[in-house]
């Protein structure tokens, strides 16, 4: 007999397993608009230039392959630090932080996940907003924390619920964790205004909350990195420490090199190294020391002038494409002759829209039209074109009429 | 330090890997998009198909199943988080975990982070007689609560060098079956040991023949001197085909939590080279290449310390395999080999042969003696 028998069958994830089923279906005007994987006017998945370049760079130098150290490759997580931090802050500068290489956002969340549950002995929950990425609950379940929410999300106006938000918020036990998302909140694309992330710093440093900040969008939401680490370095010059996860998946198109990184903002630098050996002792039993590919990639992009500028003005120009497929869909509503409010679709942000439709248009989308989404009604901006906005506004129009 | 090590002391780019780098470098069809949760299908096959071999019962009756991982440790620790998770009961922290005395430090961590509260060692290195204490290990499995999980080195145990010898196997096995012990093989340096892939894989087949559901966590680390890229497979034998489909789908859910999909570089060069006759044959030699200098270096260390007539007896040199040997040196004599003669390796005892080449033999060879 097997020692299996009684392991059940995992239901398929929910995000990854939209492209697998769209993957299997034979319609030829199928979209997927299920995983945030940016897709180029044409559809395409898109290499960014800059990337190739340094990719070519790379291989020119042969280097060599052995082991990096566990907390990753130096140059990288100094530059994506930087990147995060801004040059001229003084939490940079001072060195008074602590930076690692981690697998992408997932694995730089869950390094981080287990940190808190090791050392943060205050609370072990953790606040999502609501609804917040579907990985995030069992991320933090996983390494052993436990979840609670606030409000976030106002299904009525497709927009923040910020009133409900600051109460909420405001009632959090002191010494929580609250996990806010940076920029281009997923899954709905609503972020905070600047002025209301200040007021949401406020009452989270009144409250004491641990801030952890999932950053995996940054540059890509606004086309400005600068604009879209506003709260990140607005939180910081408040006097918070937040801890921070930063992905390179989106913004530097790097998806499957598993690039990211994960910071906590100390006191001063030697509590900062104090804080990375425990980092270190949490990620060697978990795969010893993080792939090379990819944070030499970003390394040499973040570091190089030239590659830098590049890299700019290629996320930019992704940001753009999205922002312009966001109007066109309104628009072409609009044409359809839909009576609905469509405007949360061009003020929500990044690659996400959070289109406010139910399960069972969800549902009908899939069936009669081969459009694949999340059931949440959460679509990816990022795999609607010029070629294809117009079937989609068709059928949204079909099953919201 | 564990990497390879040319003659020159540098470290070593298989010519093959650089090959199959430039047509990763230059095929534009090729982009950076997520490979699924398990993995790169092509590296999962082929890495599985190496460690079992071609004509595997398992592989042709569909029981296996595999996840690509971020090197060894990584597919250790997602078979740990599913042991604990699913195997002997559910959530079973309880489940004692053996592991050899002594093995790669590394081993101990990977299971408590798991979750597993009762973490024991098994008897394996005989210090006076410096090989396997074979008596001490059959005794402890004995012993051992029923479904109690054995970590085992497929080849090339690290620290020490001395692996079972077939005969030996049979009777770990035998035992095994018997007790109801589950194997969790560490498979790091296949082809690395004798230079012969099949060789090297012959326990974690012999295990697989004998019918037991096992765990397999492969690393091509070292024998692909993939280091940094994070090259690693964990391979789940089971009894039934039924059961991979399950398996694998909360390995899934593991996986997501702890990685959400694996990089692809390293996995893309392995897949790559594996498929390919011609670069699969390039491989091997490269692997036997690297194999036969540590053999060498094993060779002629022994012969020098033999001919110094340096006391005890150096036989353990050339029986043991692998990159590394347990010297049978003390604390004492390594902090002098350290502080005095600047030859570093651990306080165990432990050197990395690799470490060795032609221009240094003569002078570890005396500092050893002295």
């Amino acid at each position: 007999s097997s020692w299996w028998s009684h392991v059940e069958m995992g239901p398929p994830d929910p995000i990854l397993g939209v492209t697998e089923a769209f993957k299997r279906d034979t319609n030829s005007k199928k979209m997927n608009l299920g995983v945030g994987a940016y897709r180029d006017d044409n559809g395409k998945p898109y290499v960014l230039n800059c990337v190739r370049k340094a990719e070519a760079q790379i291989a020119a130098k042969k280097m060599d392959k052995e082991y990096l150290t566990i907390g990753g490759l130096a140059d990288f997580t100094r530059a994506s630090a930087e990147l995060a931090l801004g040059e001229n802050s003084e939490a940079f500068k001072s060195g008074r932080y602590v930076t690692v290489q981690g697998i992408s956002g997932t694995g730089s969340l869950r390094i981080g996940a287990n940190f808190l549950q090791r050392f943060f002995k205050s609370s072990h929950d953790v606040y999502l907003p609501k609804p917040s990425w579907g990985n995030h609950t069992p991320i933090f379940r996983d390494a052993g924390l436990q979840l609670q929410a606030y409000r976030y999300y106002d299904p009525k106006t497709c927009s923040l619920d910020f009133s409900g938000a600051m109460d909420d918020i405001s009632k959090i036990p002191e010494k929580s964790i609250i996990l806010l998302h940076a920029c281009a909140h997923n899954p709905t694309g609503v972020d905070p205004r600047q002025e209301q992330w200040k007021e949401i710093a406020a009452v989270v440093k009144k409250r004491n909350l641990l801030v952890y900040f999932d950053m995996a969008y940054q540059g890509f939401a606004s086309g400005d990195i600068n604009r879209d680490a506003w709260a990140v370095r607005h939180f910081i010059e408040q006097g918070i420490n937040i801890v921070l996860a930063q992905s390179y998946a989106k913004n530097m198109g790097l998806y499957g090199e598993r690039v990211g990184a994960f910071t906590v903002i100390c006191s001063d630098a030697e509590e900062a190294k104090r804080v990375e050996s425990q980092l270190k002792i949490l990620i060697r039993p978990m795969y010893s020391n993080p792939p090379l590919n990819g944070a030499r990639i970003a390394s040499l992009i973040l570091n190089s002038p030239e590659l830098r500028k590049e890299w700019l003005v290629e996320v930019k120009s992704m940001a753009d494409r999205i922002i312009g497929m966001r109007t066109q869909l309104v628009s072409n509503l609009k044409k359809e002759g839909s009576s609905h409010n469509w405007q949360h679709i061009t003020d929500q942000i990044g690659m996400f829209c959070f289109t406010g439709l139910k399960p069972e248009q969800v549902e009908r989308l899939t069936k009669e039209f081969s459009i694949y989404m999340t059931k949440d009604g959460r679509i990816s901006m990022a795999g609607v074109t010029s070629g294809n906005v117009g079937y989609l506004a068709h059928a949204i129009h079909q099953v919201t009429k | 330090l564990a990497a390879y090590r040319t003659d020159e002391g540098q470290p070593w780019v298989l010519p093959v890997v650089r090959k199959v780098e430039r047509m990763i470098a230059a095929d534009d069809s090729l982009n950076h998009e997520y490979l699924p949760i398990l993995g790169l299908p092509e590296f999962r096959a082929n890495a599985s198909r190496i460690a079992l071999g071609d004509s595997s019962p398992a592989i042709s009756e569909n029981r296996i199943g595999s996840v690509q991982s971020l090197g060894g440790t990584g597919a250790l620790r997602i078979g740990a988080e599913f042991l604990r998770r699913w195997y002997n009961g559910n959530n079973n922290t309880a489940t004692p975990i053996y592991i050899s005395a002594p093995s790669w430090e590394n081993h101990n961590s990977v299971f408590v982070d798991a979750g597993f509260k009762d973490i024991r060692t098994y008897h394996y290195w005989d210090a006076a007689k410096r090989g396997l204490d074979l008596h001490g290990l059959l005794d402890d499995m004995e012993k051992a609560p029923e479904f109690s999980i054995f970590v085992l080195h497929a080849c090339a145990h690290n620290p020490t060098g001395t692996d079972p010898t077939p005969d030996e196997w049979k009777q770990i096995a035998a035992v095994m079956k018997r007790r109801f012990l589950f194997p969790f093989f560490d498979s790091a340096y296949q082809g690395f040991a004798s230079g012969n892939l099949d060789k090297d894989a012959w326990a974690v087949r012999y295990f697989v023949s004998e019918g037991f559901e096992l765990f397999c966590a492969q690393s091509f680390s070292k024998n692909f001197g993939l280091y940094n890229e994070r090259v690693g497979n964990l391979i789940v034998v089971v009894k039934d085909a039924d059961s991979v489909k399950r398996v694998l789908s909360q390995m899934e859910k593991i996986v997501r939590t702890t990685w959400s999909n694996p990089p692809s570089q390293g996995a893309r060069i392995v897949a790559t080279t594996l498929a390919s006759p011609q670069l699969f044959a390039e491989w091997k030699d490269n692997v036997k290449t690297m194999a036969d200098r540590v053999l060498l270096m094993r060779s002629e260390l022994r012969s020098r310390l033999e001919s110094l007539g340096t006391p005890g007896t150096w036989n353990h040199i050339t029986d043991q395999i692998g990159m590394f040997s347990f010297t049978g040196l003390n604390p004492k004599q390594v902090e002098y080999l350290i502080k005095e003669k600047h030859i570093y390796l651990l306080a165990s005892g432990r050197i990395n042969m690799s470490g060795l080449a032609a221009k240094n033999l003569d002078y570890v060879a005396k500092s050893i003696h002295e």
